[in-house]
């Protein structure tokens, strides 16, 4: 075959590829926005589901989300920053460390299910939590973990080596570098990969599922002991459980919950886009 | 004198790359190391002030004194790192303002009072003040390369070292950039003593008081700069301060 028309070819099916993976997105936006538009009102966001959840709004389940990303953040940021820093700066490489790097990496494989069942039996029943909110912080908080350690390796690693010799050789501490010659620089990498982390889920339903989520509860929690509505769960109840629910409530359920984590996930990308440009080196 | 070695050897792993080195370092001096690549001169300047053990693989043996005493067993090494500081092969200042870049060290070993003063003071002698005193609160990383190293000396000397180490501190400077270190050094001398490595055999010429030879790991020779330039009986050192190889 002559050279000119298989590189016409190969661009061809790679533009084709590229193509095909954006459309399912653009589609489910696109039916998502046409059938849910209709129901989005000031009362929609703001009042809570009467008549059976037939009609009324989802703030609860709006409330209720929110409470999760910031509660789940909340542990798991801490959490999963300091763990990556001993990881990727204190730790020796020997047999006990590589499991322990790849325990994590596999640990951002496990069913979501399954983290809904670990939730369950652990803080739920054995701690007794209940069905609450910070079970399901906590669950949702072990989830976030191993992508936002992923995160952090992967920011503290991208930070030039000779700035820890720079500030070894003058005498600063191993604790003293990190804080102040490493941490820094590598904050926007982790601050990005802990939004995005976040972003991904407060989408799930499963993790939610058994450990906080209600089927029904019209006011707000008052407490971290409380259960609360959110927005996955309530969209998997609408859409199985309500007969004769009006479509567009779905819809415009699940168009709040895309928006929602679109604007984590955006919030994200606008944060890393101006961390970047505040980098100097 | 300042440093005294002892039959010091040295490994990367199974690789030794220096072979029971003896050597002294006298007060107020600079003395500059030439060699080839891989005859040890780095991994020597790197043991004095313990930056190899970073690295897992270093290995020891023998013993290296600073005002006689033995700096793997009485200092610390963050004591021994204050004492004697390094100045790195490109210039390194840290992606902070040019002020932030010196107070950098102080800072770290609690000092909280007089930052201006020991700032300017550092920046003076390393002969960069009057071209930073304007804009000590902009990026170092605005600075050009030669002014950057200048800026790294004078981190350095914030610390209030007894001894600077020079690896290679002009391999990345234009000859204006490389005058100004160089004139740097010189007065620096009269405070500190200087060890210079450097790839540059004539410039090791124009500022050492001493030179020493290294290849392969070991001390070939160790004389004043004149005497090795001009009277050197050893034909390894002819070879290479001619040209002829290396």
């Amino acid at each position: 075959m002559n050279p000119k028309l298989s590189q016409k070819i190969a661009f061809t099916v790679l533009f084709l590829s590229a193509l095909i993976t954006i459309l399912p997105v653009l589609l489910i936006i696109a039916v998502i926005v046409k059938n849910g538009i209709s129901a989005i009102s000031w009362k929609f966001l703001t009042a809570a589901p009467t008549n059976g959840m037939r009609s009324g709004g989802i703030f609860p389940a709006i409330v209720g989300t929110f409470y999760l990303a910031l509660g789940s953040t909340a542990i798991s940021l801490p959490l999963g920053v300091l763990g990556g820093i001993y990881l990727s700066e204190y730790s020796k490489d020997n047999l006990f460390t590589r499991i322990l790097k790849l325990g994590i990496i596999n640990l951002a494989g496990v069913p979501s299910i399954v983290y809904g069942l670990f939730g369950l039996s652990l803080f739920v029943i054995y701690l007794k939590f209940g069905v609450s909110l910070i079970s399901g912080c906590l669950t949702l908080a072990i989830m976030e973990l191993p992508s936002i350690i992923t995160a952090t390796r992967a920011a503290l690693n991208s930070v030039p080596q000779s700035f820890r010799e720079v500030s070894l050789s003058l005498g600063a501490t191993k604790w003293q570098t990190i804080r102040y010659s490493v941490l820094p620089h590598a904050l926007p990498g982790i601050i990005t990969g802990a939004v995005l982390s976040n972003a991904r889920t407060t989408g799930e339903t499963a993790p939610i599922l058994f450990t906080v989520a209600a089927f029904y509860l019209p006011h707000l929690p008052s407490s971290v002991m409380d259960q609360v509505m959110a927005l996955p769960y309530h969209l998997y109840v609408i859409s199985t459980q309500i007969p004769g629910i009006n479509k567009n409530i779905t819809y415009g359920t699940a168009l709040v919950l895309i928006v929602f984590t679109l604007s984590l996930n955006l919030f994200g990308i606008i944060l890393r886009t101006y961390l970047r440009r505040q980098k100097k080196w | 004198m300042v440093i005294t070695v002892n039959n010091f050897s040295a490994w990367f792993g199974k690789n030794q790359v220096i072979k029971s080195l003896n050597m002294e370092v006298y007060s107020n001096e600079i003395l500059g190391i030439i060699g080839p690549a891989n005859s040890g001169k780095t991994t020597f300047l790197k043991t004095l002030n313990r930056l190899n053990d970073l690295d897992d693989d270093f290995k020891m043996d023998g013993k290296i004194f600073l005002d006689n005493r033995n700096i793997y067993e009485y200092f610390d090494v963050i004591s021994l790192r204050k004492k004697v500081s390094i100045i790195f092969a490109m210039p390194l200042p840290l992606p902070i303002s040019i002020f932030d870049n010196v107070a950098y060290g102080p800072k770290m070993h609690g000092i909280k009072k007089g930052l201006d003063e020991i700032v300017e003071r550092s920046l003076r002698a390393a002969y960069i003040w009057e071209e930073v005193k304007d804009r000590l609160h902009e990026s170092a990383l605005n600075l050009s390369g030669g002014q950057q190293q200048r800026l790294c000396i004078a981190r350095s000397l914030a610390v209030e070292p007894e001894v600077v180490l020079f690896d290679e501190p002009c391999s990345g400077l234009d000859p204006i950039s490389t005058a100004k270190v160089e004139e740097a050094m010189m007065e620096l001398k009269k405070k500190y003593t200087i060890i210079l490595v450097t790839n540059n055999v004539k410039q090791a010429a124009r500022v050492s008081d001493r030179v020493a030879f290294f290849m392969m790991g070991e001390l070939i020779e160790i004389d004043s700069a004149e005497k090795m330039y001009t009277n050197s009986v050893n034909k390894k050192t002819i070879d290479y301060i001619s040209g002829r190889f290396g």
